[in-house]
């Protein structure tokens, strides 16, 4: 049905040609579903975007040809391509809130693409629409048809985007990391939706992902590309079983994976025996009925109704739960940036909670809780190169100056693994993983005893995930630190905590040592998050 | 002993190590890059050489009449013509650069440090002083700008100093506004938190790491502005408010050739109102270049 071969594309820029993808072939038969999976760069995404032709200025396919059911699309005209796209060939993005007109009524979306392929004229355009919001299961569609994109879940934003591309009944869909930033359950609740879509009406479909995991759940054949090229192809049962390419091999390897340890997740030649720490019996941090409450338009709205756990010294407690369930709430409001309602927080003997978080940049207790953010992009200020963002800290806190301050920012790069010249850059200049480590280097620059990782892989791709959570093992038993790790994953969580804390609604519905939890969940939410995780086939042992 | 040693770890695939770029690089990189920013510059460098040197390189006295030269059309010897008292209109034009940069760019500075400071505060703090600011800057833009500022140079009194004070305060409120809106859409960005968690009280927090990245869309400002003041100055002289003759400027220089037009002798007011449009063109070009200048993201 889709033929692709010995594929090209180049991207003109500042320092000449970038060749983004080379020579790829694949085809996509009549009701298949094809999984292209690689990390951030491998140039699966741009081998989409030159099949949709929507290449960013500057992009262009140099070589090879595409051929959709007889049609070139390397030829084709724009005309005809707008025929194609959204009726013939449709295409589901990665954020599902910036794939939509967020001052449109999400209806409206629906009926645009419905009006353009002449499926509904001005009549039955609202029926329509209503009726392809009910087929991705919205429930109460006759009423969600005129909220607005920001007033809806990022899940129910993403089935709007499915409702827009399924709306004309396409031949192919493609799904370009269609789960990305959502919910582990919300994201199992899209792929199984949109599987079920796909199997009623035949259609086929490309599944874009980093995942390796989530693509050998739902696909029937994977292409695994890495720099542009495609390095394995081959049914998901056997690339897991017996990866083929040493680069299969690695991003297996870093899957996460029941049964498997942390040092497991990275590639055998360079693993090291996990270190040993120390964890006291007494409680560095206690949280004692911590509640905050905002005040809504419409009522108190609770964000935590008084949690309480304890972290003891040199322990990894993780945070778990879904967005809105309270976590990072409770998180900001131990790390002092934010003021807890009531309740208190105990940190060595003393009540933080007391002392408001407005001043708490100049106490002295500042030192010893640090944060590592969830988007390294967003936590490092761009106008800063690494070398000033590690400064900042060591100037403010530590008063170290000059040659002093010089030298404890190199041997901080060297602790994180930042190799130094990367010091004098930038933070666009800097990989995913490269920014991740350099937030971990602030935070630990002063040396806390206590550190908050909020989601700290969430957006990094699985091999960097692996490497950045076993730097954090090493860093922890090195410093001997104390965790709090923020996730929605529990299986990632399980790599690196002891002690586990569930929560939902703003409540903890379960918390125990992380073997418990995992292996006999007390409470049906927390089998529900387990469930939820995309299950990567066994892999051999050899 | 030494904790702080090396951990082996996994080497990422890495892009090769890049030179490492000072500005000054990356000002040529963006000259190179835009064809018009170095036309720009260009200009602005015309500009500013009228404006040290003219003095000392025009031919002629600005101020020195001679009633047997007067209203002589351009010639060799007189390029632009002389006016009705006999001067030359070349040297009063250039000289009158200095004079024109002098007031425009002293008041756009005032009104990016005031406009700057309120408009950082209302966007970081917000509440209630952020509504009251902004209340106060919409009652400034409520007025005709220009009738404002010839309402002030009224009142304060006739001097240069108040053409400054007059064009910065009509100012301010663009400024204000376009700060308050970059700052309010960073002042709970990941980097801002993580400055606070680095012990950085909350106005260095503003100042040192959310205002700079406001930096980028104040340089587009700025220069429009610049534009912007010269006319008003010369606006402001033109209805005899501010500047008073004998003095050589562009605004008194127009106003006083315009009776002259219609009986034929066109260079008196031409000239300086080329002037004042090839100053208000270069600061207009002038800010796309400046943006790219300030911005380290366009650095590679």
């Amino acid at each position: 049905m889709l033929t692709i071969k010995d594929l090209a594309v180049s991207f003109r820029t500042r320092r000449g040609e970038v060749n983004a993808v080379r020579g790829v072939s694949f085809e996509v038969a009549e009701g298949e579903t094809l999984g292209i999976v690689g990390e951030s760069g491998s140039g699966k995404s741009v081998t989409s975007y030159a099949l949709m032709r929507i290449l960013d200025a500057g992009g262009r396919i140099k070589a090879g040809e595409a051929v959709y059911s007889g049609v070139d699309l390397k030829r084709a005209s724009e005309r005809e391509m707008q025929g194609l796209r959204g009726r013939e060939i449709s295409m589901i993005f990665q954020n599902p809130r910036a794939a939509l007109n967020p001052i449109r009524k999400v209806g409206h979306q629906i009926e645009d693409v419905l009006r353009r392929h002449a499926r509904a004229d001005a009549q039955n355009a609202r029926a329509k629409a209503i009726e392809a919001m009910e087929a991705v299961k919205i429930r109460d569609a006759e009423a969600r048809y005129d909220a607005y994109p920001f007033e809806l879940s990022g899940g129910m934003c993403q089935r709007i985007v499915c409702a827009i591309a399924l709306a004309c009944d396409p031949k192919l869909l493609i799904m370009d990391e269609p789960t990305t930033g959502l919910d582990i359950t919300t994201q199992k609740a899209v792929m199984e939706l949109v599987t079920e879509l796909i199997r009623e009406r035949s259609m086929s479909s490309i599944l874009i992902t980093h995942d390796l995991g989530l693509a050998a759940q739902y696909c029937d054949r994977i292409v695994v590309m890495k720099d542009g090229a495609i390095v394995e192809a081959g049914d998901p049962v056997r690339l897991f079983a017996r990866p083929g390419h040493p680069y299969t091999r690695k991003l297996v390897d870093a899957t996460p994976r029941e049964g498997a340890s942390i040092r497991e997740l990275l590639p055998a030649e360079v693993r090291t025996p996990e270190p040993p720490r120390r964890i006291s019996d007494e409680a560095l941090l206690s949280v004692r009925d911590l509640v905050k409450t905002y005040a809504g338009k419409s009522g108190p709205v609770h964000a935590v109704k008084g949690v309480s756990f304890d972290v003891k010294a040199g322990q990894s407690v993780g945070l778990v739960g879904e967005s809105g369930c309270g976590k990072s709430t409770t998180s900001s409001m131990v790390v002092r940036l934010l003021d807890p309602t009531s309740g208190q927080i105990l940190f060595a003997g003393e009540d933080l909670a007391k002392r408001p978080s407005a001043g708490f940049a100049r106490d002295p207790m500042r030192a010893k809780i640090q944060m590592v953010f969830q988007d390294a992009t967003d936590s490092l200020n761009p106008r800063h190169t690494s070398r000033q963002t590690i400064a900042e800290p060591l100037r403010a806190m530590a008063g170290l100056r000059g040659r002093a301050r010089a030298e404890r920012i190199e041997e901080l790069a060297d602790l994180v693994g930042l190799p130094r010249p990367l010091l004098d850059r930038f933070p666009h200049q800097l990989s995913g993983g490269q920014k991740a480590r350099v937030g971990i280097a602030r935070a630990i620059a002063v040396n806390p005893d206590f550190l908050v990782l909020d989601e700290p892989t969430a957006a990094l791709d699985v091999s960097i995930q692996a490497i950045v959570l076993n730097l954090l093992v090493d860093l922890r038993a090195r410093l001997g630190m104390s965790y709090l790790f923020v996730s929605h994953d529990l299986h990632v969580v399980r790599l690196l905590c002891d002690h586990v804390v569930v929560m939902k609604g703003g409540e903890i519905v379960e918390q125990g040592p992380t073997e418990q939890v995992m292996t006999a969940p007390a409470d049906p939410y927390t089998a529900e998050l387990l469930e939820a995780a995309p299950k990567p086939p066994a892999r051999d042992a050899a | 002993m030494n904790t702080m040693t090396e951990i082996p770890t996994v080497a990422e695939p890495q892009a090769p190590p890049a030179k490492s770029k000072g500005a000054l690089d990356h000002v040529i990189y963006v000259l190179k890059d835009n064809p018009v920013t170095l036309l720009a510059f260009a200009m602005f460098a015309v500009l500013m050489a009228a404006a040290v040197l003219g003095p000392a390189l025009v031919p002629y006295d600005p101020l020195a009449t001679n009633a047997s030269e007067a209203l002589q059309p351009p010639s060799a010897a007189h390029w632009f013509g002389t006016d009705n008292l006999g001067r030359d209109v070349f040297s009063r034009a250039i000289v009158a650069t200095r004079l024109d940069l002098l007031i425009s760019v002293a008041a756009v500075a005032l009104s990016f440090v005031i406009g700057s400071v309120l408009g950082a505060a209302a966007g970081y703090w917000g509440g209630w002083l952020d509504v009251a600011l902004s209340r106060v800057l919409d009652t400034i833009m409520a007025f005709p700008l220009f009738v404002l500022a010839m309402g002030i140079v009224a009142a304060m009194g006739n001097t240069i100093e108040n053409i400054v004070y007059a064009t910065a305060i009509i100012n301010v409120p663009f400024y204000a506004r376009l700060v308050r809106a970059e700052v309010n859409i960073r002042r709970e960005a990941g980097f801002a938190l993580a400055a606070k968690l680095a012990g950085n009280t909350d106005v260095r927090v503003l100042a040192m790491h959310i205002f700079p990245n406001a930096l980028p869309p104040m340089m587009v400002q700025v220069s429009l502005n610049l534009g912007w003041a010269i006319l008003n100055a010369a606006g402001l002289s033109f209805i005899g408010l501010g500047v008073r003759p004998p003095t050589a400027e562009w605004g008194i220089m127009v106003a006083e050739g315009a009776n002259f037009i219609v009986s034929g002798e066109w260079w008196l007011a031409i000239f300086p109102g080329l002037c004042l449009m090839f100053a208000v063109f270069t600061f207009n070009l002038l800010g796309d270049g400046l943006r790219d200048m300030v911005d380290p993201r366009r650095r590679t």
